[in-house]
């Protein structure tokens, strides 16, 4: 799904992203993790065909993603800090709105079917402005699957949900997975997300320190090796 | 997906159109909810006219003559208010971003922004010209038909060349300075063209008689909407 | 190779000023004010060498995302400022011993000035935009609408005079030249070009220095 071969991207001297490769097959879910700063977000972008990097390669479904950056988008789906929500609008007419940006099919049967399935149906006429956190991410989750994506980009998922939230997103992602879909999480937080990822990969100043099979590591033995790793890798 | 397969040119077509019919509609609802946009610009409009009337004084005859200029100036300052802001909507919540990700001819999110502001536009005119009317008494109803030729083809030419300057500065440092400073030395044809001919029309000459500065306007038009939708992409990039 | 052409330039200005204000003869009418033309009709054909290049380098980097482009954009478009600047000054200093006004709203005096309003603006965008890959797609926008503006703008103000004035006799142009003028004027141009040339040369060369600290 994902085969990335030493990415870089600097800005002026500095490098925020420093060599990363990594691969990831479909079916995958791989846990990033990485103190504020390190550069998780800015990877995530680069996988997203947001940024460009300065140096690398990186290939995407089998498309190479740079040179093709279109191909790639119509595989990937992010749901990042911002989740590309119009308050004023309503559930529905985001959906409607950003899948006919991307050309793909708005009938009203196939937009109930997302909105069931992050199970904002219930509110798919409500303004968004009234949505609290969760739900606006739930919301961005129905856009990708609508888009019918499938690698999912997912920068800080769980922040701001609460203990149900979090849970309702896990078992979004294991479906996700059981489906075929592959899915790469960021997140600096350790209460969710590694339930459910198949690799825990650490990014530590522009580098990834660790790139383990979750069932390798025991939890206290990942937090050590984060707490060491990251110590060093700390400006 | 559908079996478009068929005349694969003629769905892109399709698909271009329905982008920028939904980057309309999105901003037509926006608008209608959160009503920031329309009833600002018709109190300007009012405040614009007593502006003008205190600023030339009392004479009757003084304001009549300048009436296309102050016309077309009062035009450009609700413009520059109006079409500034064409883009703030998509700062929040990363839109803008999303909008990058969008497959396809970005262009289309560009012409549905410029029918959306002309579309404003256009509706800030209608008041001004009724205003213009009502309060300074200029008989603007007989010269209505090619008044709003004129009006046209000046609408387009700001909110083409508008439109993609908003783009532009909506990520910039210093965006309510900068906006009004790149628009308006570009627009000094248009603001030239319209002034001269609305003058010339209200003047009670026939439309012949302006026939070259509307040739120009349409010219101006033409290059700046397809400067507008040929570059639209490299400004959504940032 | 830029040191010469430096040189160049330098000779070139000694012999054309020497050319237009000593050899070219003195000119009937408006006497030996009318000698600024030497210095202003070059000023505006090096400004609008200037802006064409400014259109190029803004396409060239939109084609090739390559920053060379747009280093040339850039100096360009500042060398376009001055030249504009100098020939609006020296433009204002011919009209007022001639038409006894600072300012007059001729056609060619007023193209220019909107000219000059337009590539200001390009700089002032440039100086506020910090992230490089932006600021070059942004300015070359801005660049080639410019650009491109120039004749509509030419047409627009020239007919929008008309409107107001006969068209007044501006100057050498409507009377055949005298071949000293003529000779005067097309040294002086070669000059202004080999300056030009020179400074975009320097200029690109520090702007390529200064991104590579």
């Amino acid at each position: 799904m994902i085969a990335a071969r030493e990415l870089r991207k600097t800005y002026g001297s500095n490098r925020v992203i420093d060599g990363v490769s990594f691969e990831l097959g479909p079916g995958q879910c791989l846990a990033l993790l990485g103190p504020n700063g390190a550069g998780k977000t800015t990877l995530l972008r680069i996988l997203a065909t947001l940024l460009r990097p300065t140096t690398g390669s990186l290939s995407i479904g089998g498309a190479d993603a740079l040179r093709e950056p279109e191909r790639a988008r119509a595989l990937v789906g992010m749901v990042a800090h911002g989740s590309y929500v119009y308050e004023d609008l309503t559930a529905r007419e985001n959906l409607r709105f950003w899948e006919t940006m991307r050309g793909g099919d708005t009938a009203p049967g196939r937009l109930a079917a997302a909105l069931a399935q992050v199970e904002l149906d219930g509110v798919a006429d409500e303004r968004v402005r009234t949505f609290s956190a969760g739900m606006k991410r739930r919301l961005g989750l129905a856009r990708v699957l609508l888009g019918q994506a499938r690698l999912l980009l997912l920068d800080e998922p769980f922040t701001g949900l609460d203990r149900r939230g979090r849970k309702w997103v896990n078992e979004f992602l294991l479906g996700f997975k059981a489906a075929g879909g592959a899915a790469v999480l960021a997140t600096h937080s350790f209460g969710g997300g590694l339930g459910v990822a198949d690799r825990v990969a650490i990014l530590g100043s522009g580098r990834l320190l660790m790139d383990r099979p979750a069932s390798d590591l025991a939890p206290e033995e990942l937090h050590r090796l984060y707490e060491s790793l990251t110590e060093g890798a700390e400006q | 997906m559908s079996a478009c397969a068929k005349e694969p040119g003629r769905s892109a077509v399709v698909a271009y159109t329905k982008r920028a019919w939904i980057v309309l509609w999105k901003d037509f609802l926006i608008e209608r909810r959160a009503k920031e946009h329309a009833n600002a610009l018709l109190f300007f409009c009012l405040l614009l006219l007593f502006l003008f009337q205190f600023a030339l004084g009392p004479d009757r005859e003084r304001l009549a003559t300048a009436v296309p200029g102050l016309l077309w100036l009062g035009f450009i300052l609700a413009g520059l208010l109006g079409l500034g802001r064409s883009f703030l909507g998509e700062r929040d919540n990363d839109c803008w971003e999303g909008l990058r990700l969008t497959p396809g001819d970005k262009s289309a999110i560009y012409l549905g922004k410029l029918a959306g502001n002309c579309v404003l536009m256009t509706a800030v005119e209608i008041i001004l010209v009724v205003l213009f009317g009502v309060f300074y008494n200029i008989d603007l109803w007989t010269p209505a038909a090619p008044l709003a030729l004129v009006l046209a083809l000046g609408t387009i030419g700001l909110a083409a060349v508008g439109t993609l300057f908003a783009a532009m500065t909506t990520q910039v440092r210093a965006r309510e300075l900068l906006f009004p400073v790149l628009l308006l030395p570009v627009q000094v044809p248009v603001l030239l063209a319209t002034v001269s001919a609305t003058q010339a029309l209200l003047l009670g000459q026939p439309l012949a008689d302006v026939a070259h500065w509307l040739k120009l306007l349409a010219g101006a038009d033409l290059v700046y909407v397809t400067i507008g939708i040929l570059t639209f992409e490299f400004v959504l990039e940032g | 190779m830029t040191r010469a052409l430096g040189w160049l330039a330098v000779l070139g200005l000694v012999v054309g000023l020497g050319a237009g204000f000593g050899y070219a003869p003195r000119e009937a009418v408006q006497g030996n004010v009318q000698r600024i033309m030497y210095l202003h009709v070059p000023a505006v054909l090096t400004a609008y060498l200037a802006f064409g290049l400014v259109l190029a380098g803004s396409i060239g980097y939109l084609a090739t995302r390559r920053p060379s482009w747009d280093r040339l954009a850039a100096a360009a478009g500042e060398l376009g400022v001055l030249f504009t600047g100098l020939t609006i000054v020296s433009g204002s200093i011919w009209g007022k011993p001639t038409w006894g006004t600072w300012w007059t709203w001729d056609a060619r005096l007023t193209s220019t000035a909107v000219l000059f309003m337009v590539y200001v603006g390009y700089l002032l965008l440039r100086s506020l935009i910090e992230d490089p890959d932006a600021r070059a797609r942004y300015a070359a926008v801005v660049g080639i609408l410019g650009a491109v503006n120039i004749p509509i703008v030419h047409f627009s103000v020239k007919w929008w005079r008309a409107l107001h004035q006969p068209s007044t006799i501006l100057g050498p142009e409507r009377s055949p030249i005298d071949p000293a003028i003529g000779l005067a004027l097309f040294v002086n141009w070669v000059a202004f070009t080999l300056l030009f040339a020179y400074f975009l040369a320097r200029r690109m060369e520090i702007a390529r220095l200064e991104e590579q600290t």
